[in-house]
């Protein structure tokens, strides 16, 4: 029953509560493809748009302009509780006057199957969560890990042609969020349903997904698998998003060289811009190394922090911002504030955006 | 433009759920025909003489000494009493939820009282102790010219009968004021008596605005009241009104009475709805909380609790009156027991208590259940005229029940609608004057109930009557309760309005009362009571078990 979604052209503007002002864009143009049995993932700030996108899929919100089709259905007019798309809350939005079991056969109750069948299939549900034994009782006698648990058998009881989450997660603690996260994504590609999940933790988003949707104020940034929008982000705002990242001002010299601080560095990947287009440089500061004898560029060591499994250094290097570097376990600890360094580049870490 | 383009979107999207839609047509119909509609016709009523458009009727308030005197002595009246009311209402309301004191349960329920009685069980209680026959101003104290009749005697009831009222909304608004906040004042080196003052009554002064005008519109709106009380020497507008219709069956007078009765409630409504409400929510802020207040010494808290205790004493003792006097062969003269009142009732009398019965169970549930309708409505749907259906939903709450009743029979009595003297008039009536409150609960509980609870129900194929009929009116249950209690008490309890739409066949319980009293025999009147009494009592528990049961999380099935 598994499905793909495609979404057109999706805009979707509030009025603004201050009714002089102009309306507030909270989706603006918004077009993504999603394959059968896929988990997408909409990453962005608070504000970006993520759960009015979701809302307007599940049925909630009324589209300003744009498509939505499941498959080939085109469900622009079709009512919330005819979508099939079930959609785990937030804030769990558990029916507190019914039992766990009643709660996962809410749905089911509507489609009006046999007792037996039922009973079966709402029983099964609570097994795959880990939620058996728990059937008879009422919602405020759950944790909360274990009513999030409760709101996803409630939308997977369904078998939906779509499962939707609007950051399931964010209020759990560290740990239990940690592993949710690996029942969820192991759920959804035993029963293979299509998914699309809101977050704004990209440890989860990494974590999870098929594809990342990166947005911001209602666009889209990029589209792309975890490995992609980390290696090559498609500009600064997606970088800064997704891990931490040192940004350097650059020249393009030729087309694999581009020269930082009076320093020329080899790239890997050819570039397209003419010698002297300023550029900005993208390293990763786990990509660096540091030594005490040969390198690219020197400089000093200003600050070190021992994080356990690795070390974080800040160098300072004349002419440029300040370097940030993480060194895992086994170098660490070599360097201290005020020691001469110099960095190590390889021309594979060296992502150049042109900006 | 843009406000249309906004309709017509709202429009498309409540057209793919017909159910709905049809819903919201048919309330907003019935709210115009039967809230509006009668006002309208009172208006026209009190602008035409014969009919021809006219002001003559409203130049005879210039004119006529008595229906100056009306307006004055009910103006007066309802300011004396609404202030009255809140500052016994504060004082109840500050000690029973603030103040760690003996008896707060009981002293709860005794003050409450008034509430589930007829609006003039008080009244007649005033004619046994302080009447020509009174217990008091004639056996103990032997007066002879003593007259209870005109202001203070309508004033007295009045107090008695809706003080309790200030005091349940002010409840509420003391409950919810952080105690922290009176600590966090003590704490920078306030006096209690400046933490009071400075703190905690500033932020229940909305609260205390609020509930003066409520008790305001309640007493002007009163008709049983100033209908025993006050006096031919002291005119009232709502008995006025209704003697214009009855007595000297002058439509257009009694319409112009009606208009002028309806100014100043729906003043007091307008400013304590879309001034003081929104004023509320800003500063009451908190859970309620239980903690007992520091901020008062003993010697004044055992002197609030003084005060507390004497009104509960006196609410005590007038229904204690009432108990007696439905037992006593002739109050004044014969004080020998007997049951010839209640004899007379459950025979001669008997016909007013199945009706009543028959129009309060009737009205209760259609009531309850539009309240919650209404307020899901307001709360959860978008649609062109949302705000215009919650105002006119709402409107008959400040409607003092004299004008609905002069509406009802000008608006009913004639084609299209021919309903005068049938069940179906007096409970649509009591349906839609009685309906606020419920959408009110239900408004203020729903909004704190998170809605994606009901987009999930959408979310897992709920149509929206299923969602509301499964999710939304057992998540609102309390408020449903509210509704339920409130249609039925005031259904047993009505007079204002009722009492232009009786008839042989249908008949009330109160109106029965009123007459008996109007004919001085105040022991059935007595016993009248205590039959309402008993039955609302009765019906209180019954709604209430009820409701538990609805709600009650129902595990049908054993794993
Ligand atoms: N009903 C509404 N009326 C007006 N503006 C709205 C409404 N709902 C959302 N917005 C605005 O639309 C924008 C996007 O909101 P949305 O809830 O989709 O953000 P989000 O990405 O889910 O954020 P978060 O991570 O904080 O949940 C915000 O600027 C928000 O203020
Ligand atoms: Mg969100």
């Amino acid at each position: 029953m598994t499905e793909s979604v495609r979404i057109q052209n999706l805009v979707k503007a509030f009025d603004n509560p201050d009714k002089t002002a102009k309306p507030v864009l909270a989706v603006d143009t918004v077009s993504l493809d999603i394959k059968p049995g896929e988990l997408v993932t909409l990453l962005g700030p608070s504000g970006c748009g993520k759960t009015t996108l979701l809302r307007m899929v599940a049925g909630f919100e009324e589209p300003t302009a744009g498509e939505i089709y499941f498959g080939d259905r085109h469900m622009n007019n079709v009512p919330p509780n005819r979508r099939d798309a079930t959609m785990v809350f937030q804030s769990y939005a558990i029916f507190p006057h019914l039992s766990i079991f009643e709660n996962v056969a809410f749905g089911l109750r509507l489609k009006s199957l046999k007792t037996a069948a039922l009973e079966k299939r709402v029983t099964d549900v609570l097994d795959m969560v880990g939620l058996s034994g728990m059937a008879n009782r009422s919602p405020n006698q759950l944790s909360g890990g274990q009513q999030q648990r409760v709101a996803l058998a409630r939308a997977i009881v369904m078998e939906p042609r779509l499962l939707l989450f609007d950051e399931p997660l964010s209020n759990l603690d560290a740990k239990l969020r940690d592993q949710m996260r690996v029942e969820i994504r192991e759920l959804q590609q035993r029963l293979g349903i299509t998914s699309l999940y809101v977050t704004h933790d990209q440890i989860e988003a990494m974590s999870i997904s098929d594809r990342i949707v990166i947005m911001r104020g209602g666009k889209v940034e990029q589209v792309g698998t975890p490995r992609e929008i980390y290696a090559q982000p498609a500009n600064r705002f997606v970088a800064e998003f997704i891990g931490r990242a040192n940004f350097m001002s650059a020249k393009v010299v030729d087309q694999n060289t581009v020269s930082v601080a009076g320093t020329q560095l080899a790239v890997a990947t050819p570039l397209e811009a003419a010698p002297g287009t300023d550029v900005t440089l993208l390293i990763r500061p786990e990509f660096i190394t540091l030594s005490a004898s040969e390198g690219m560029l020197a400089g000093s060591v200003k600050r070190v922090m021992f994080l356990g499994n690795l070390t974080e250094y800040l160098v300072e290097v004349p002419g440029t911002e300040p370097w940030l570097i993480e060194l895992s376990g086994a170098d660490s600890g070599i360097f201290a504030v005020g020691e001469t360094v110099n960095l190590s580049l390889p021309a594979a870490a060296l992502h150049v955006l042109m900006e | 433009m843009a406000l249309f383009t906004k309709s017509a979107r709202q429009i498309k999207v409540l057209a793919r759920d017909p159910v709905l839609l049809a819903l919201i047509v048919v309330i907003f119909a019935s709210v115009a025909i039967f809230v509006v509609y009668p006002l309208v016709k009172v208006l026209i009523a009190s602008l035409q003489v014969r009919g021809t458009w006219t002001l003559e009727t409203f130049s005879q308030l210039g004119q006529r000494r008595l229906y100056r005197n009306a307006i004055v002595n009910s103006l007066s009246v309802g300011a004396l009493v609404g202030l009255l009311g809140v500052v016994i209402g504060y004082i109840a309301a500050f000690v029973l939820t603030r103040l760690d004191v003996p008896g707060r349960r009981i002293l709860h329920y005794l003050t409450l009282l008034p509430i589930i009685s007829p609006p003039f069980v008080s009244a007649v209680s005033i004619l046994f102790l302080f009447g020509f026959n009174g217990v008091i101003t004639k056996q103990v104290l032997g007066l002879q010219d003593f007259s209870i009749y005109g202001f203070h005697g309508v004033v007295l009831s009045q107090v008695l009968t809706f003080a309790p009222i200030a005091y349940l909304s002010l409840r509420g608004v003391l409950s919810s004021i952080n105690p922290v906040l009176e600590d966090a004042a003590l704490n920078v080196g306030a006096s209690g008596w400046q933490a009071f003052w400075k703190v905690t009554f500033p932020l229940s002064l909305p609260g205390v605005a609020s509930a003066f005008l409520i008790v305001f519109i309640e007493s002007m709106s009163d008709f049983g009241n100033p209908l025993v009380l006050a006096g031919a020497a002291f005119p009232m507008l709502a008995p006025q009104a209704y003697l214009e219709i009855t007595g000297s069956f002058n439509l257009s007078r009694g319409a112009m009475l009606a208009v002028v009765l309806l100014i100043p409630s729906l003043t007091a409504f307008a400013i304590q709805r879309y001034y003081l409400g929104k004023r509320q929510y800003v500063t009451v802020t908190g859970k309620p909380s239980a903690s007992a207040s520091r901020i008062v010494s003993p010697g004044v808290k055992w002197s609030l609790y003084a005060l507390v205790v004497l009104f509960a004493a006196v609410v005590t003792l007038f229904y204690g009156v009432i108990v007696i006097g439905a037992f006593t062969r002739v109050w004044g003269f014969d004080y020998a027991p007997t049951l010839a009142h209640f004899a007379y009732v459950f025979d001669v009398g008997f016909d007013a208590v199945t009706d009543t019965l028959i129009i309060a169970l009737i009205t209760t549930p259609l009531s309850g259940v539009l309240g919650m309708v209404v307020a899901f409505l307001i709360v959860r749907q978008r649609f062109p005229g949302h705000d215009l259906l919650e105002f006119g939903a709402i409107l008959s709450f400040a409607v003092p029940g004299t004008v609905v009743g002069i509406g009802y029979i000008l608006a009913f009595n004639s084609p299209p609608f021919v309903l005068t003297g049938t069940l179906t008039i007096l409970v649509l009536c009591f349906v839609f004057r009685y309906v606020p409150v419920g959408i009110q609960s239900g408004v203020a509980v729903l909004r704190q109930i998170d809605p994606s609870i009901e987009e999930a129900a959408r979310n897992l194929g709920a149509g929206s009557v299923t969602t509301f009929r499964k999710v939304t009116l057992p998540l609102i249950a309390p408020a449903f309760f509210t509704g339920l209690v409130y249609a039925f008490v005031r259904a047993m309890t009505a007079i204002s309005a009722a009492i232009f739409l009786v008839s042989a066949n249908w008949n009330l319980m109160t109106v029965q009362i009123l007459n008996q009293v109007g004919s001085g025999r105040l022991g059935v009147a007595a016993a009248y009571s205590l039959v309402v009494i008993g039955i609302v009592l009765v019906a209180i528990v019954i709604i209430q078990t009820g409701v538990a049961r609805m709600t009650r999380h129902s595990v049908s099935v054993k794993v």
